[in-house]
């Protein structure tokens, strides 16, 4: 009898500690955030255009972490949709949403029909228009993200998506032609 | 270090993992020595030149420009500044294909010269020995001199690196890189023969910013001209000759290091982190020119050579100068499909075409025929021999390197070191596939540094679009917090005025409607109930109210006078009329401004003033012009309108009376614009007698309107 009270005794004890570790384990190691939110937010563009419906980047990370589908994200396109497919373990939605890698553009103002109202200034979710009212407005072409979100706010149409021109610096060898060229004879 | 400072003393060399032998031709070149190339008519001057940004520019289209004038201000360390190479005038500043494998455009000064090749003023510092280092820096910076061995890294930016180093502890090495290990290219070979004294001139200068333990000066055993006359010049214990079997690419700078110390530089780490500073012998020339001279870096010796060139040599070329012009200056002979490679034959690209200027890094031009140098065959498949690896200098594996770049797996290709690959082009030198290797690793790596750059920017949006956020938020909050205060401060200023509470007085005032509208809740005569309603509301307003005749009144002597003149204006003219009738209403604005202030009432019934005249040009611009009339009538209309809101607050009474005055006249121009357009006429006449129908049925509802029967005037 007394071993038997003993064998009792002894695992409740044991319970007692472990239940202990594991609790001061839970505190201790105790995992902030969610993560899976901040890896799907890693992949997304960061354009904060809004165009899946929510307001920015990360408020849809926390969407498709809560189930929401993955192909709303216009200016990311496909390969983005691929990117979450993978991270999420999903299989990327056929034929619906947005398709093929959509080409980077910027926001250009045309100086000459800008009248300084500062709508679209108020629009840019990055801030990357300066001006004031009735002063001329400019890009920074830097910084922006190419959200289109400034465009239908101009009352008089002076803000076109361009794309960038291709610079020594962001030129790509292409295999197909590595640059062979005729030089002419004497002009 | 020490023992190794006393290794290297000895004699001892290391070697590197790897590297080939191709055939030099470096005879072609090396045999006479340095030419003037000349003066070329235009100089084509790419702002940048070098690895960074470019600087400002400081000239204008037009300008008039001396030899070593500065074209462009830095403002920072990684903006290197470029020079006029010769006198001449700015023709224009705009965008040129320049020394790129892309055959892209970049911004470029172009300058027209004009012979003279003028200088600005120089101050020559022939005693250097005595300024410090700051100041020898500062002039090594502001002469633009950027790495003539190929890169063009800034060099007092790789200066700067060293000298840290050498605040800490002493510095244990310099390294004089005159290698020139590719072949064909013999400018420094050259340049070490005709300017040996020069070079170590500026050897000396160096040793005096950094203070080196040891200066090793490392040539090829291919060069013993060059050997012997840097040897005849060097009379310095701590600077040693070194001479290095040759071997391509020996004069990379990690592999020169290994040569020469037997140590590995760590991967993503510049050599000045272990004390070891390695510069170009051109780059040492080019820094001598700049501090003792005052000669910015305006010139650079480039090889020209090939079988296709008929005087093949070395030549002073002033930086900017077109490649065709130097090639026809050095007699090309093109061949059908003719190339020209800048560069060597196994880091340089082939032009896109031979419009493109000498830039900082331009070291060769090599045109060579068909028959010397065949163009690479058709790329076949890897056969996965392994002989890449053999010949990599930088122990990477190259077959691995392309298999994921050409898959496009760039991380792993990133993992297997992509990035300590220096494209010397060894692994495709030795490849029996004929696979471009660098070329996809040149690939993977510009879209590698793409994806970097692009992530860098989402990081920066995100961090933009929070603090955007942010400011809203609090822009915000402290507007609310402003409106409350000032909520706040008018109740406590009317309060102090000793006037009711506003809020007070209107709660009040719902509380005595509803109350009113509560009694005849109980009818069941829909009629009577509205009856009873109306009764009641009268009874409201008339406790309300105080008395509504005088103000009546008063608003009528307002309005005649200034009605008159404009009636009075001939029918002939309707815009004479127009232009009396805006005057009328401006006087009448402002007797109801001035009225305002005293009484409410007047104030209320002025407003009526403006609405009669504008109707009576209109009434009397007759057929001639009903258009004018609409218009008229409809800004009558609009003003009046508003008139009739503003004294709708006060009281009701007048404000009844003012909507009957709007009506009236506005019937009257549809009215006395007859036959010319009956159509509009009926349509303002319908609008017409809707509005005073209205006002009909408001004043029939409270007895107290004066008794202004609009129906009388309808019915015209």
């Amino acid at each position: 009898m007394s071993h038997f009270l003993v064998v009792i005794l002894l695992f409740a004890l044991l319970a007692l500690v472990f239940g202990l570790i594991l609790g001061y384990a839970a505190i201790r190691f105790k995992v902030e955030a969610d993560p899976i939110v901040d890896q799907i937010d890693a992949l997304l563009p960061q354009t904060q255009c809004g165009q899946c419906g929510y307001p920015g980047c990360r408020p849809y990370a926390e969407a498709v972490a809560n189930g929401d589908a993955i192909n709303k994200c216009v200016p990311g396109g496909e390969p983005t949709i691929n990117k979450i497919a993978d991270l999420l373990g999903v299989e990327p939605p056929q034929g619906e949403g947005p398709v093929a890698a959509p080409v980077k553009k910027v926001a250009f103002i045309h100086e000459d029909r800008c009248i300084g109202c500062t709508k679209c200034i108020q629009a840019c979710p990055v801030d990357a228009i300066v001006g004031a009212a009735k002063l001329m407005h400019t890009i920074l072409r830097q910084e922006c993200t190419g959200c289109d979100l400034c465009v239908d706010p101009c009352p008089t149409n002076c803000i076109e998506m361009i794309e960038l021109p291709q610079t020594p610096d962001t030129w790509q060898w292409e295999l197909a032609r590595i640059p062979v060229k005729v030089v002419d004879k004497h002009e | 270090m020490n023992s190794l400072l006393e290794q290297i003393r000895k004699g001892k060399l290391w070697d590197f993992h790897g590297g080939i032998h191709p055939e030099e031709h470096k005879q072609l070149s090396s045999q006479t020595s340095l030419l003037e190339a000349g003066l070329p008519p235009l100089l084509v001057l790419p702002l940048k030149q070098h690895i960074g940004s470019p600087a400002e520019l400081c000239v204008q289209v037009g300008d008039r420009v001396l030899t070593g004038q500065p074209l462009t201000a830095p403002s920072s360390p990684m903006q290197v500044p470029i020079h006029a190479s010769s006198s001449g005038t700015v023709v224009a500043i705009e965008e040129h294909t320049v020394a790129h494998p892309s055959g892209l455009s970049e911004p470029c000064i172009l300058i027209q010269t004009d012979g003279q090749d003028s200088w600005r003023p120089r101050d020559p510092w022939p005693d250097y020995a005595e300024r410090g280092n700051d100041e020898l820096l500062a002039r090594i910076h502001q002469a633009g001199i950027a790495g003539l061995g190929g890169a063009g890294f800034p060099t007092d930016i790789k200066l700067k690196g060293a000298q840290a180093y050498a605040q800490r502890e002493p510095l244990p090495l310099l390294i004089v890189n005159g290698c020139e290990c590719e072949p064909y290219i013999t400018a420094d070979d050259r340049l070490m023969r005709d300017e040996a004294a020069a070079i170590v001139e500026g050897i000396t200068l160096l040793q005096q910013i950094l203070r080196p333990q040891l200066t090793l000066i490392a040539i090829e055993d291919n060069k013993p001209e060059a050997i012997a006359a840097i040897r005849a010049q060097v009379k310095n214990a701590h600077t040693l000759v070194k001479v290095l079997p040759t071997k391509y690419p020996s004069g990379g700078e990690r592999q020169l290091i290994e040569i020469l110390t037997g140590r590995q530089v760590p991967s993503g780490k510049p050599p000045s982190e272990m004390g070891i500073l390695v510069q170009n012998v051109g780059t040492l020339y080019a820094i001598r020119q700049a501090v003792v001279e005052d000669e910015p870096l305006i010139r650079r010796v480039v090889t020209l050579t090939g079988d296709r060139l008929a005087q093949p040599g070395n030549a002073w070329v002033r930086l900017g100068t077109s490649v065709r012009w130097l090639m026809q200056r050095f007699g090309l002979d093109p061949e059908p499909g003719q190339r020209v490679i800048m560069g060597g034959p196994m880091m340089g690209f082939t032009l896109p075409h031979a419009d493109v200027p000498v830039v900082k890094t331009s070291n060769c031009l090599l045109a060579p025929s068909q028959r010397s140098l065949p163009s690479r065959d058709e790329e076949i498949n890897c056969i996965r021999c392994g002989q890449c690896a053999e010949a990599c200098p930088a122990s990477l594996l190259p077959q691995q390197l392309y298999w994921y770049s050409k898959a496009g797996e760039l991380d792993t290709a990133e993992q297997y070191r992509l990035f300590d690959c220096i494209e010397c082009g060894a692994c495709a030198w030795v490849c029996p596939s004929n696979i471009p290797l660098v070329q996809y690793y040149r690939q993977a790596k510009s879209q590698l540094r793409n994806q970097r750059q692009e992530q860098a920017q989402a990081e920066r949006a995100k961090q933009r679009f929070a603090d955007k956020q942010q400011r809203l938020e609090e822009e915000r909050l402290e507007r609310d917090r402003r409106m409350q205060a000032a909520n706040e401060a008018r109740r406590a200023q009317l309060k102090d005025a000793g006037g009711e509470d506003p809020v007070a007085a209107a709660l009040a005032r719902i509380k005595a409607k509803q109350a009113a509208q509560a009694v005849p809740t109980v009818a069941e005569d829909p009629i009577a109930a509205a009856v009873a309603r109306a009764k009641a509301k009268k009874a409201a307003r008339e406790a309300e109210a105080p008395e509504v005749t005088p103000a009546a009144t008063a608003d009528d002597a307002l309005a005649n006078p200034e009605a008159s003149p404009a009636s009075e204006a001939p029918a002939a003219d309707p815009r004479q009329a127009a232009v009396a009738a805006a005057i009328a209403r401006a006087k009448a604005k402002k007797a109801a401004r001035e009225a305002d202030a005293p009484e409410v009432t007047p104030a209320a019934t002025t407003d009526d003033a403006p609405a009669n005249p504008e109707a009576s040009p209109a009434s009397e611009a007759p057929a001639a012009d009903p258009r004018q009339a609409a218009v008229a009538a409809a800004i009558a209309r609009a003003k009046a309108k508003k008139a009739a809101r503003e004294a709708d607050a006060p009281e009701v009474t007048p404000a009844a009376t003012a909507d009957d005055a709007p009506a009236n006249p506005e019937a009257s121009p549809a009215a006395e614009a007859p036959a010319a357009d009956p159509r509009q006429a009926a349509v303002t006449a319908a609008i017409a007698r809707a509005k005073a129908k209205k006002a009909a049925r408001e004043a029939a509802a409270d007895n107290s309107a004066p008794p202004v029967p609009p129906s009388s005037k309808e019915s015209d």
